[in-house]
């Protein structure tokens, strides 16, 4: 007879932000505890000529252990995942991940709608995405694309955001799963699978 | 959006009709490349798209252009040509002539930027630089020297954060939106056309730069074309990758040294 297995519902999280998102996510970061069984992998904006790349800012704020984004590194649970400055970030359908230098989409590289797209095609409804502060308009297709593919899908409370912009140009444009504040995200994530 | 399936019959069908294979390619991207020529158009039914791939060889070409990626930058990753011009160029420096190859070189803005260095070392007059992509309409850009003018103040930057001292301006002739680079720099430059999924070794060198080209191929087709490479690499040669690619899945570590942090490997037997 075969034993019945837990299925988690959820293998990915995926969590989007332009400006201000720093700000949430180092808020956020702190608190968080050990992923379960699921991997998060962060897609921000930033400045590619700023001095500490944003996966040594993420390795200092958390416990949760941090994985070096290289060409094809495979997505394992219980990690931490941050897209590299300068290149889009896609998911293969072996749970890898893989780089992409081509033109800029919403004026960014990363871009959040060709990373929210690109792991909505792989993991369907076991994916999250969470979009976070911002002032521009990246992210609302993706979400609605992680959406139409079975997703669930998280706004920051634009009353919480330092740039309202980017939560509220996603809630005109969809009705997401939760509007949440950042201890609303913290809880959230914390929750997952259990 | 094209389906999983849609995308391997129109890879299966590219190889049947035009002998060309995509069947290495990374999936991810690759998707998303046709995804976007496919809406750019305005295509609204797969088969559509799948027999004018086939029967129209304008439009194939077409394809090709659109879907292979052609987005490049002088002196992209300063660093990187900062650790050229202090760590390798003074090694080569030594050898009577200095043979590199830049493998897909896309429209040539990093082969200038080598042959800048090239110059500055004093070494231009005994290098020789084979520029190879496989696209033949992006070697024509590469082989005019000639790159928007617009574009000049960030690579001119980029120039100085990888140490560079003279006027960046001394390099071209500008002219309506334009920027010319000095034919001296294209004197040292062979360009042709090379596939690195099918073509084999041409040469040796001194220096392979193969930089974020790697990115769009599987494992399989990585481990080829590193192993290409090696073929075509002189003992204490040295091989440069892009900032995130790697030869640890695709060749034994112990015939390269990595320079320090950098994804520059050194051949040292």
């Amino acid at each position: 007879m075969e034993e019945s297995k837990v299925i988690n519902k959820y293998k990915l999280v995926i969590v989007g932000g332009s400006a201000g998102s720093l700000n949430a996510l180092m808020q956020i970061l702190p608190s968080l505890n050990a992923l379960n069984a699921f991997a998060l992998v962060i897609v921000l904006h930033r400045r590619s000529t700023d001095d500490m790349t944003l996966e040594e800012l993420v390795k200092i704020k958390t416990i949760t252990p941090v994985k070096l984004v290289e060409d094809k590194v495979k997505l394992e649970p219980g990690f931490i995942y941050v897209a590299p400055a300068n290149y889009h970030l896609l998911f293969e359908a072996d749970d890898r991940l893989a780089l992409d230098i081509s033109e800029k989409v919403n004026y960014s590289r990363p871009s959040i709608d060709v990373s929210f797209e690109s792991a909505a095609q792989v993991y369907g409804s076991q994916l999250v995405g969470i979009l976070l502060s911002g002032s521009n308009a990246d992210g609302t297709e993706g979400l609605k694309y992680i959406q139409k593919l079975g997703g669930t899908i998280i706004v920051q409370d634009p009353k919480s955001a330092d740039m309202p912009f980017m939560p509220n140009n996603a809630i005109a444009n969809m009705t997401p799963d939760r509007i949440l504040d950042i201890e609303g995200i913290l809880d959230y994530i914390t929750n997952i699978n259990t | 959006m094209i389906e999983d399936i849609e995308l391997e019959t129109l890879i299966n069908d590219i190889y049947e009709y035009y002998g060309f294979d995509f069947g290495s390619y990374s999936r991810a991207s690759l998707k998303r490349r046709v995804n976007r020529l496919y809406q750019l158009d305005g295509f609204t039914n797969f088969y559509e798209f799948l027999s004018k791939v086939r029967y129209d060889s304008d439009y194939y070409k077409r394809m090709i252009d659109e879907i292979t990626v052609n987005v490049t930058e002088m002196f992209r990753d300063p660093h990187f040509y900062k650790i050229v011009r202090t760590e390798i160029l003074p090694l080569l420096a030594t050898k009577p002539f200095i043979r590199l190859w830049h493998a897909g070189c896309s429209t040539g803005e990093e082969v200038y930027s080598m042959a800048i260095l090239l110059k500055e070392a004093n070494l231009l007059h005994k290098s020789l630089i084979y520029a190879t992509d496989i696209n033949s309409k992006v070697l024509e850009t590469a082989k005019k020297g000639i790159f928007p003018l617009r574009m000049m103040k960030e690579y001119s930057e980029n120039y100085r954060e990888s140490g560079g001292q003279e006027d960046f301006s001394s390099y071209y002739i500008a002219n309506y939106g334009i920027a010319k680079f000095d034919d001296e720099l294209a004197s040292k430059m062979v360009f042709s056309q090379h596939n690195l999924v099918s073509d084999n070794s041409f040469n040796e060198f001194d220096f392979i730069l193969c930089r974020n080209v790697l990115i769009y191929f599987d494992n399989d087709l990585q481990k080829r074309v590193i192993n290409l490479f090696d073929e075509s690499l002189a003992t204490l040669g040295f091989l440069a990758l892009g900032t995130k690619e790697t030869i640890k899945y695709s060749i034994s570590t112990t015939k390269y040294k990595q320079l320090e942090k950098e994804k520059v490997w050194r051949k040292v037997r």
